[in-house]
């Protein structure tokens, strides 16, 4: 197939490559992000200099960005998967080794231009080796276990890099986001049966090793366990910011108090409120209302990209798309899940919306992938 | 081909819907969470939410001064300078820091502490650099406020007392409230919750703490969440403590504790007519400064260890037996009751045998012949050993109690202590004993189970001085308000009586034969009249007495006899009482009466000039509740 599939698809060449761009999808994108400079610029309490501005300019760089690479032939990223993979995983070591602390664990790296999160440079290269793996591998061989293997390697080695650091929430959206390339490549659903109860025992484990001398986890990620089986034990402590954090949210009621006139937020009874916590500002100044338009735009996001997706025959392409958009959907389904009590905090951001550089632009130039896979796919 | 690649297509498809379906599932059930917080369970975190952010600030109150009889203050509050810096204004503390060093003195240490703690807290919160600055020191840094962002000069206020030793045990002093002062009360005021807030501790700054305390001002400021305050929502005036007039002359005060700084001892000045104490001294006394800035360990111990107890306010705290200057109180009880009159005369052969025991004189030869005013100007034992039989130990202390001994005086200080007049039947219900005529006998010269404190015996004084039932007291102004001068109306006694009893008295100074002629007052018209007292504390056995009494100054300092004096002058037209003991001190007339006789001069000399004016009068406006009068029960001691 691959001596002989794609060069025989009709691709849109030259200018017509601007009619087959999905406009949608960039509005949807551009009103995320919007949505988050004007929570930004509340949470500052009116500075624009403090949070919004820098924001829309890294925004701004992320557009371009996205915009080339929508323009590049998807085959290309298909070549350079396994490079970009490998660029990825160098970074995480350099972190390992001498990274720079931040927070108390290592996780940047400084390119002198910026500082770069590697584990979030992974979450794409990952995505996008898997994909080239399988558009690859021939289809009756996915489900077969040998050929599980490469793909199961690919994906340990970073995510035990991103353990040591310690980052528990990226190592387990590292895997999910495999896992979904993984499922979608079409891998029998017993395997991920069995990587279910697999996973439940692990839990089972991580539980039982507290205390013990094996202990699997630092006592800080039990602890943000406990918080979060019972947030009201500690409300001052651990439990702080899931308290506070529902307050802020269960105040907005169904309209909100209005923009800026939020309290919790500005008052910093929020913790993390610029980043991890945004949602509650939101939710507070807009409401119900508010927050329900940023998950029906995170939801049409995710729905267009497996839309086109499925409409995709260039198997990269495709499972690049879902990869990304699987990825996308982890990012603001544990978010909001962890400012709401629904998940332990992990210190996932939302996207597009929270402030941070890394986190963007990496999902930017996903984007971007989505973009090229979409123009170029063959019809 | 075609055929392989449709089925790829479909596989994918297939998954991608699997896929999305439980993408919209997860997003579904993030909407319903969103709007069970959101919408359903809304009001209940509207509440908490304005519970997070608004707070309750107290603004402590200015702590009521207290002024003497003059208007000199004696408990005020100093300003305290302090500098202190927050990091976020200062941007760059250290060369802050050196630049205000050029200011002000500044150690290096200083400069390092206040680095470290700026580093150390969040970038808002305030550090002291310096404190106990003067005020040249807080003007320089002001002035150079410009150049030195982030530094502020804070006025703060500490309590000090610069008459300290005069007024250590009546004043007291403050300190900081602590664990045990909130158990034992059940005051809800919001500022004893501030952490080092001062309150009383000792004296009339813990009895008159209400007074002295006010009432915090409260403000409702909206605060973040690490306590920064954003803006003030709204306040409730508060109110500033209340000022305090005693009656105490400082002068006199002065000179009293002069006259007995050596010894262990007390004084106690009154006014007769209206019962106002003008002196209240205690010895040895005190700095209550140190308390106030924390005492060290090495002065409390030292303070603590003195035998002779600096720390306890003897005038009131302290009970002794009253010893001879009791007798006048036998004196009326017998007068009252007519088991005597003034010309009956009692034959004093140096001892008296009752049921079996021999009771002695302190005169080994006796008297001889004597009636009433030779008893007391002689002080014969024998005398008032028989009529205190006539009369009996009931009547005696109900005398006693009519005096003013026995009972507890409403002053605004701690650990009055009642004293005892005995009767019968308080010996059967705290000894479980019956009252035999020994014990009679033994409280007919004021030995026994008799104890009465100086103040007591000066009231006692006072009482017979005036015929009034005149009451001790402290406190001449609250807030510019005069407290009422209770009880001044005449004692049940028989005017008749009294003037024996005061004849006696005078005797005892005046005439050659009186036990205390040495002390007499000569200028004219301010001749004093009194009653020594030498107070057993310890029992003389048959043995000793048939060798020979040992003299006092062989004796251990604890065993010595206590000195007591009480006097009042001038005879003809009382002003003053006084009474002095002088604790394990010897013979009364010899060692307490001199030091009544220069007090006494020392009042009668400077004649009072009345209270004098309140600095704080002229600009303090009464509030017209305050005027109400106060109801004389139990003002101050409420306990």
């Amino acid at each position: 197939m691959r001596f002989y599939g794609d060069k025989t698809e009709i691709v849109p060449t030259g200018f017509s490559k601007i009619l087959a761009y999905h406009w949608a999808l960039t509005l949807l994108i551009i009103a995320a992000s919007s949505i988050g400079f004007l929570m930004l610029f509340s949470v500052s309490g009116g500075d624009i200099n403090r949070w919004a501005q820098p924001q829309m300019i890294r925004f701004a760089m992320g557009m371009v960005v996205m915009t080339i690479m929508a323009f590049i032939p998807i085959n290309i990223y298909r070549k350079l998967s396994f490079f970009v993979y490998l660029i990825a995983l160098i970074l995480l070591v350099v972190v390992d080794v001498s990274g720079e602390a931040s927070k108390g664990s290592q996780r940047w790296v400084n390119l002198g231009f910026m500082r770069l999160q590697p584990s979030e440079l992974m979450k794409l290269a990952l995505v996008m080796v898997l994909a080239l793996y399988y558009s690859w591998l021939d289809r009756d061989r996915v489900s077969k276990p040998q050929w599980l293997l490469p793909p199961l390697i690919l994906t340990l080695i970073p995510m035990a890099l991103v353990l040591r650091q310690p980052d528990l929430g990226t190592a387990i959206l590292l895997f999910a986001g495999a896992a979904i390339v993984m499922f979608v490549a079409g891998v029998s659903w017993w395997y991920f049966a069995t990587g279910a109860a697999a996973a439940g025992a692990l839990v089972y484990a991580v539980l039982i090793s507290k205390g013990q001398s094996w202990q699997l986890l630092n006592n800080y990620q039990y602890k943000r366990i406990a918080t979060f089986l019972d947030p009201s034990s500690d409300p001052l402590g651990a439990g702080y910011h899931i308290t506070q954090s529902k307050i802020a949210l269960g105040s907005g009621g169904i309209s909100g108090r209005g923009f800026m006139q939020g309290t919790q937020g500005r008052l910093n009874f929020l913790p993390e409120k610029h980043t991890d916590f945004i949602f509650t500002t939101l939710a507070e100044e807009f409401g119900f209302a508010g927050g329900s338009a940023l998950l029906l735009i995170y939801g049409l996001i995710v729905v267009f990209c497996v839309a086109s997706a499925i409409s995709n025959n260039n198997r990269f392409g495709a499972l690049v798309t879902l990869g990304v958009s699987a990825t996308f959907f982890f990012y603001f389904a544990v978010n909001m899940s962890m400012v709401m009590g629904m998940a332990p905090v992990v210190g996932v951001p939302l996207p597009l919306v929270s402030y941070g550089g890394s986190a963007m632009m990496v999902l930017l130039a996903g984007f971007g992938l989505v973009q090229s896979a979409h123009i170029h796919r063959p019809r | 081909m075609k055929q392989l690649k449709k089925g790829r297509g479909r596989k994918l498809s297939r998954r991608a819907f699997v896929l999305l379906g439980m993408q919209l599932g997860v997003m579904g059930l993030i909407g319903y969470r969103m709007r069970q917080l959101g919408v359903v369970q809304s009001q209940q975190f509207r509440l908490l939410a304005e519970e997070n952010r608004i707070s309750i600030q107290l603004v402590p109150p200015t702590r009521g001064l207290i002024y003497d009889r003059e208007g000199k203050a004696i408990a005020l509050n100093v300003p305290l300078y302090r500098i202190q810096i927050i990091r976020e204004q200062a941007i760059e503390p250290e060369r802050i820091l050196r630049k205000l060093a050029e200011i002000i003195p500044l150690s290096d240490n200083q400069v390092n502490d206040a680095l470290q703690a700026t580093a150390k807290h969040r970038p808002w919160v305030p550090v002291t650099i310096a404190e106990n600055l003067t005020w040249a020191q807080v003007s320089a840094v002001a002035a150079n406020a410009p150049s030195l962002p982030g530094v502020s000069p804070i006025v703060g206020a500490y309590r000090n007392y610069p008459y300290a030793q005069e007024y250590c045990h009546i004043v007291g002093y403050v300190g900081p409230v602590s664990d045990y002062d909130l158990s034992k009360t059940d005051d809800d005021d919001p500022l004893l919750r501030i952490p080092r807030f001062q309150i009383g501790k000792n004296g009339i700054e813990t009895r008159a703490e209400h007074d002295l305390r006010g009432k915090a001002e409260i403000k409702r400021i909206e605060v973040n969440a690490v306590g920064r305050v954003m803006r003030e929502i709204d306040s409730k005036a508060g109110e500033p403590g209340k000022n305090l007039q005693l009656t105490v002359d400082t002068n006199l005060q002065r000179i009293a504790l002069e006259r007995i700084s050596d010894e262990s001892a007390a004084v106690v000045l009154l006014d007769v007519k209206s019962g106002d104490i003008l002196a209240l001294a205690s010895a040895p006394s005190f700095d209550p400064n140190k308390f106030v800035t924390g005492i060290s360990v090495a002065d409390w111990k030292a303070l603590n260890e003195n035998k002779y107890r600096p720390l306890a306010n003897k005038t009131v705290s302290g009970t002794y037996p009253p010893g001879s200057t009791y007798k006048m109180i036998v004196a009326l009880a017998a007068l009252k009751a007519g088991v005597i009159d003034a010309k009956e005369q009692i034959y004093c052969s140096g001892s008296i045998e009752v049921s079996g025991s021999k009771f002695h004189c302190w005169r080994r030869g006796g008297h001889g012949q004597v009636n009433l005013v030779r008893a007391i100007r002689e002080s014969c034992d024998v005398y008032f050993y028989e009529i205190a039989q006539r009369v009996g130990i009931d009547n005696i202390s109900a005398m006693a109690r009519k005096l003013g001994l026995g009972t507890r005086h409403d002053l605004p200080l701690p650990a009055i202590r009642k004293g005892l007049a005995p009767t019968k039947a308080w010996k059967r219900r705290a000894k479980g004993k019956d009252w035999v005529v020994g014990d009679t006998l033994n409280a007919g010269i004021g030995q026994g189970f008799t104890l009465a404190s100086p103040l007591q015996l000066a009231v006692m004084t006072a009482r017979i001085a005036s015929g009034n039932a005149i009451n001790p007291r402290l406190i001449n102004s609250v807030n510019t308000t005069l407290e009422p001068v209770i009880g001044n109306t005449p004692l049940d006694i028989n005017p008749e009586h009294l003037a024996l009893v005061r004849k006696g008295m005078f005797e005892v100074v005046n005439s050659d034969r009186g036990t205390a002629r040495g002390s007499r007052i000569r200028t004219k018209g301010m001749e004093m009249a009194g009653k020594s007292g030498t107070s057993q504390v310890r029992r003389i056995t048959k043995a000793e007495r048939a060798r020979g009494v040992i003299r006092n100054s062989d004796l251990p300092w604890k065993r010595r006899d206590h000195a007591l004096f009480v006097a009042y002058a001038p005879y003809d037209n009382p002003k003053y009482a006084v009474a002095v003991i002088v604790e394990h001190g010897g013979g009364g007339s010899s060692v307490a009466a001199p030091i009544a006789r220069d007090v006494m001069l020392a009042a009668l000399e400077n004649e009072d000039p009345g209270y004098g004016n309140l600095p704080s009068q002229k600009r303090r406006t009464g509030d017209p509740d305050e005027q109400t009068p106060q109801t004389p029960a139990k003002r101050w001691n409420r306990a």
